[in-house]
């Protein structure tokens, strides 16, 4: 069974160009793909998450408004039940030239499990995907990993 | 000649439509009263007789089609999962089969909630939830829920197609009839609803129409094939798409102010028109009907008088604000009351125009500037009707208007609301004859008889 993902751009956020080729290449890896596409609220992720039965959220976010657009964005998810999904964040997260690290760890905090900087490449993303799903997969008692794979 | 008897089963009328199927031309009209709290045949024997005395003699038919919304109309209660996802698409669907929405229901059935179904006694029950290979939890859960009830009206299941094996085997072992059809929504961007509509038409037209003894016309009737409004929907429908070798009129808008409710009907794509704008939320359905519960000429006239206002509405109609009361009193006390007076008239003529213009507002997609970073940028939700080729009126309240052209133009887009995406320049016309629920019939046996009928019977009003 493979894991689906849902994908978008948050807030009033019009850059569409990579997250489409995000989609596209988590297609291509087998993922299931729910693509919302540009200029998306926070709440319309959670709302097609617990439609689609989704395992991960992926947060796309390129005019430096990410911080404002996903405060809450973890605690939207507990709220609708979602608990434990996976949730990624990735792109031009804030305004102006501040230290990924600490981009990181604000990100990290608020509740995503991972966050990516501006220039990351889809393999990088692939690879993190593959990784935590084999975890909670092996956590959740799944007899292997391999079986569980996209 | 060959002629077909079309009937409308109401819930305060029985209404016939003789139709000449060789060319379409309408050939007799009568109504009865609706008796299918007692015996369905006594109204039609009177309307039948109405109809013969008219035309010296009933010609003998070669079909005979019914619709019905006697009896409290087709009830139906949905059940989704996410209020704007699943359960919107499920309302869409049930509108879309002529249903009367009677309860709407999102996320997990609770105990109180199946104690509301139970209340409420649905004829069918419309079941969905998650997308094709989607949350399947929550639908069994509702499933489960639903055997619970002690109505044991039909359960139309149309939701993940992965969970539908198991709600069948769950309903049918709880003793229920459980109907399984296609996904209304099998991914997020794609609304698929004409094969629940399908389905709640079989069902209405194999057991409903039993379970409320309408069925009893049999002699009579050959078949009762679906609800009204969903024959309504049909004739919309097939006067904008024509049929081989007869052009359609296009897109188009049905405006029907009854008494107790204003239904709408939109038959077009609604897709911008205005490059650069995005569509936001689900798609929208090609042919849409919408219902406005709160906004009757009768059962519903203190509705309107809240939204709008009284001292507004006089002065619309162009009365004192003391008329307006008494003549709105009249209306609250008799609802069968048609206008006596000229302040009655009047006020009835303020409230049609109030009721569609509401109705519109409700049924129109908005468009929303929304200021992003790399400009404005447009998002329209809804359909876009600004091109809708005509614009259609239906029902007593318009029909019999004394300006009907000017009630269809209270519906146009208004340059003070440019948010609301309403027929910019639509030709009007009024569906005189009340002939749309027949075409809608007919057009099942033969849609070049229906088509013609509907066309050659619009009366222009622009």
């Amino acid at each position: 069974m493979s894991h689906t993902i849902v994908t978008g751009v948050i807030g009033a956020d019009t850059h569409i160009v990579g997250n489409r080729i995000l989609s596209m290449a988590l297609e291509d890896a087998g993922y299931r793909v729910v693509s919302l596409g540009a200029l998306t609220p926070a709440a319309d992720f959670i709302r097609a998450a617990i439609e689609t039965a989704a395992d991960a959220i992926l947060v796309s976010s390129l005019y430096g408004q990410g911080e404002l657009d996903c405060r809450g964005f973890r605690d939207l998810c507990i709220e609708a039940g979602l608990d434990d999904i996976l949730l990624y964040v990735g792109g031009n997260l804030v305004v102006g030239k501040q230290p990924w690290d600490a981009v990181e760890r604000r990100f990290l905090d608020m509740g995503f499990d991972r966050a990516f900087p501006p220039g990351t490449r889809v393999e990088a993303a692939l690879s993190a995907l593959a990784a935590d799903f084999a975890a909670r997969d092996a956590a959740a008692g799944v007899t292997s990993a391999a079986s569980r794979l996209p | 000649m060959s002629a077909a008897l079309l009937i409308d089963f109401g819930s305060t009328w029985t209404k016939l439509r003789a139709v000449d199927v060789d060319t379409g031309a309408l050939i007799g009209t009568s109504q009865g009263p609706s008796t299918v709290a007692t015996d369905i045949n006594i109204g039609l024997d009177a309307a039948l007789a109405t109809l013969a005395r008219a035309m010296h003699g009933l010609p003998s038919f070669v079909v005979r089609l019914a619709s019905s919304s006697a009896a409290g109309g087709l009830r139906m209660v949905t059940v989704g999962l996410v209020r704007e996802l699943t359960a919107e698409a499920a309302r869409q669907a049930a509108l879309g089969a002529g249903a009367k929405l009677v309860g709407e229901f999102a996320y997990r059935l609770t105990a109180a909630d199946v104690a509301r179904v139970d209340a409420l006694a649905p004829d069918i029950v419309l079941l969905c939830g998650g997308t094709d290979g989607g949350n399947r939890d929550v639908i069994l859960h509702n499933a489960d829920a639903l055997a619970r009830c002690s109505v044991q009206c039909p359960v139309v299941v149309a939701g993940n197609r992965e969970a539908t094996d198991a709600i069948q085997t769950l309903l049918s072992g709880a003793g229920r009839t459980a109907i399984a059809t296609a996904n209304v929504l099998p991914a997020l961007d794609a609304l698929d609803i004409e094969p629940a509509r399908a389905a709640i038409r079989d069902v209405f037209m194999q057991r409903i129409v039993h379970a409320k003894g309408i069925d009893r016309a049999g002699a009579a009737v050959d078949r009762v094939l679906m609800p009204t409004p969903a024959a309504v929907l049909d004739g919309a429908r097939l006067l904008a798409e024509g049929v081989a070798g007869r052009e359609g009129l296009g897109s188009l808008v049905v405006v029907d102010p009854g008494g107790a409710t204003t239904d709408v009907h939109s038959i077009g794509a609604g897709e911008p028109s205005t490059p650069g704008v995005i569509r936001y939320g689900l798609p929208e359905p090609y042919a849409k009907r919408t219902v406005e519960g709160d906004l009757g000429m009768r059962h519903n006239a203190t509705a309107i008088v809240a939204a709008v206002g009284l001292d507004v509405l006089a002065g619309r109609a162009g009365i004192t604000t003391a008329d307006a009361r008494t003549a709105l009193a009249r209306i609250e006390a008799d609802v069968e009351a048609v206008p006596s007076t000229d302040a009655e008239t009047r006020l009835d003529d303020a409230l049609v125009r109030a009721a569609v213009d509401i109705a519109m507002g409700r049924h129109a997609g908005t468009v929303e500037t929304v200021y992003t970073a790399q400009g404005p940028v447009q998002m329209q939700r809804g359909k876009d009707l600004s091109n809708v080729q005509w614009l259609i009126g239906t029902g007593g309240a318009i029909v019999h208007a004394r300006d009907p052209g000017s009630v269809l133009r209270i519906v146009c887009a208004d340059p003070a609301t440019p948010a609301q995406l309403r027929p910019r320049a639509p030709r009007l016309a009024i569906d005189a004859d009340y002939l749309l629920y027949a075409a809608g019939l007919l057009a099942q046996v033969d849609p070049g008889a229906a088509f013609d009928c509907a066309r050659n019977h619009l009366r222009i009003v622009d």
